[in-house]
């Protein structure tokens, strides 16, 4: 099995309170990923497959939301909002600041895989900006001492 | 998560169980929890439609239609499944109010949708909330959970005979899908496509039944004016623009934060008291007052608005979504415009060919004028392009791309002018812009 019996199950449950099978597909898409890391060729057949889509039918559904990738990313996926509200408050400078103290650009990946950097569009954080999603964990009214010490945390997580 | 602040002038109804623990459902119960629906299952159809209506409450994710209206909409004599869906896709720039509703109050959510779903006939009801607030959507899943276990919702609701239904639904990062026909797509498991109107959703919604789609704040709204009555909601704002909206105080004030104040209050006042003003001795620019989407205002028009639905309509704007970004006098309005368009670009779904080419033009236009390489033609044909996205899509993405832009180059026509001929830009000179490169179809 390419995702946990425990997850298939939690799916199972979840797709009988709708009418068609492919309804919770985004976020089968979205739970498949927290579990693997990312959506795999592997992943993405058991999805058509449980929804009686085609692959490419998934495929297309994937491409379409920013959430979702198909290659692996860092364990902590650093993702910098830089919209307005934001932007008006130091996002772009925390963007840059994340880069050099990662080393990588933007949907990049550090060589031990720890972090992947991506600079995103709005998070709902406006007010309490400048702010950066970790995986799901806001961080927010940052400045580059808050985001050192935020990914020094991260990093001691990881060892 | 979300930190809380507070201003003598707010009147708290929608967040006025914010900070106490409302989550969890005992405590809700405490506060009035619960109460709206049982009033509401002892009320006719008809008259929960009367005091929403009542109420003057109109839809609080941006478009200010009367919520009463929407519900009244929804035919009465049809064999097809009927459905309420919450939109908590919350992806507008500069708005960041639904998050703590679902946070400190997720159960106000669930009777909201208990009790329109009564006034229109429907027995199930979907919150889809979008799929970076999953803390919320954890939140969500317990409440409904929770309300299960006390027997208010499932079969015989509060042993009134009457079933219903809610579930969670979660996104997976599509602004477009904010839009209620591309959220019904979503829901159906499809990639976020707006649908072509009419049929409107009312009628033709999800897998073709009858559909009722209000935002989060919109149907956190409904419980505590079933309780009120419809009457005394209104009265907090001007005629036509009942009760209170949480607006999102962000960028350049010394305090930002979200505030439950009453429709109509003065924009100046919410800048400089409510917001304490603009930091570092700076002045104001330029305010958006409800989300990217809205039309940019100057100084001197901010200071003189109103913040409710009609003061914005008869101007020809929006109030739009809640979402109030303050810009202070060093703010450059050309990167200012790029950056709004870097967004609109992203996410452009592709396809309508205005929206899709209109944005993608935009932005390298902004981007070579923000980098010095800007043509004095460019100054109009960027306020040509937008005007022909403007009604030309099937969602109001296009327009929502176009309405900033186009009123950024009548206000700010200047400040293009400054960037002519090579010049650096001048209010930052070192500054390099670099694209955001276009990933998969957005």
């Amino acid at each position: 099995m390419v995702i946990s019996d425990k997850l298939d199950k939690f799916f199972d449950e979840k797709m009988k309170e709708y009418p068609t099978r492919r309804s919770f597909l985004v976020p089968m898409l979205l739970y498949s990923q927290d579990e693997v890391g990312y959506l795999s060729d592997e992943v993405i057949a058991y999805l058509a497959k449980k929804t009686e889509l085609t692959e490419l039918e998934v495929r297309n559904v994937i491409s379409y939301y920013s959430l979702l990738h198909t290659k692996p990313m860092g364990k902590y996926h650093v993702q910098v909002c830089t919209n307005i509200s934001c932007m008006l408050r130091g996002g772009e400078e925390i963007l840059d600041h994340c880069k050099s103290k990662l080393g990588i650009g933007h949907k990049q990946t550090t060589a031990d895989g720890t972090f992947s950097l991506e600079e995103v569009e709005c998070i709902g954080a406006c007010s309490w900006a400048p702010a950066v999603q970790i995986n799901y964990d806001f961080h927010e009214n940052l400045t580059n001492e808050k985001m050192d010490k935020v990914l020094d945390q991260y990093r001691s997580k990881a060892k | 998560m979300a930190d809380l602040t507070t201003h003598p002038d707010e009147i708290k109804v929608v967040s006025k169980r914010f900070g106490q623990g409302a989550a969890e459902i005992d405590t809700y119960l405490k506060l009035d929890g619960y109460k709206a629906v049982q009033k509401a299952l002892t009320m006719s159809p008809d008259d929960i439609i009367n005091e929403v209506k009542a109420s003057n409450l109109r839809g609080r994710g941006g478009a200010g239609f009367p919520t009463g209206m929407k519900w009244s909409f929804v035919p009465k004599d049809t064999n097809k499944a009927k459905y309420i869906l919450v939109n908590g896709d919350e992806s507008e720039p500069g708005t960041c109010k639904d998050r703590p509703i679902l946070e400190h109050d997720p159960h106000a959510v669930i009777e909201g949708v208990i009790i329109a779903g009564l006034a229109v006939g429907a027995k199930v009801g979907f919150v889809y909330i979008r799929g970076e607030y999953r803390y919320l959507v954890d939140i969500m899943r317990k409440a409904i959970a929770d309300a299960y276990a006390k027997g208010y919702l499932g079969k015989n609701i509060f042993g009134s005979g009457k079933d219903f239904d809610v579930r969670w639904h979660t996104g997976a990062g599509a602004y477009e899908v904010g839009e209620e026909s591309a959220l019904m797509e979503s829901l159906e498991g499809k990639r976020g496509i707006p649908r072509i109107r009419p049929p409107f959703p009312a009628v033709v919604g999800l897998w073709g039944g009858p559909t009722v789609i209000n935002n989060v704040e919109t149907l956190a709204s409904v419980p505590h004016i079933i309780l009120m009555g419809g009457q005394k909601f209104a009265d907090y704002g001007p005629p036509k623009n009942g009760g209170t909206r949480l607006f999102c105080l962000s960028g350049h004030v010394n305090k930002p934060g979200v505030y439950e104040l009453p429709l109509g209050y003065p924009l100046k006042k919410m800048i400089y008291d409510v917001g304490g003003g603009i930091p570092n001795g700076r002045k104001l620019k330029a305010v958006v007052p409800g989300g990217s989407s809205t039309f940019v205002l100057t100084a001197e028009e901010a200071e003189q608005m109103n913040m409710d639905f009609d003061s914005f309509g008869k101007r020809g704007e929006f109030l739009g979504s809640g979402g109030v970004v303050i810009l202070d006098d060093q703010t450059c309005m050309v990167k200012f415009a790029l950056r709004v368009m870097k967004f609109y670009q992203h996410e452009s779904c592709g396809w309508c060919i205005p929206c899709r080419e209109g944005t993608d033009w935009l932005k390298k236009t902004l981007t070579r004028f923000h980098n010095g390489g800007g043509l004095r033609k460019d100054i109009d044909n960027i306020k040509y392009l937008a005007q022909n996205m403007l009604g030309r899509t099937f969602c109001p993405l296009g327009d929502a791309a176009a309405i900033p832009t186009m009123s950024i180059v009548d206000k700010w026509r200047n400040e293009f002018e400054m960037h002519l001929e090579g010049r650096p830009c001048p209010f930052d000179p070192a500054a390099k812009i670099t694209e955001l490169p276009v990933v998969g179809a957005h």
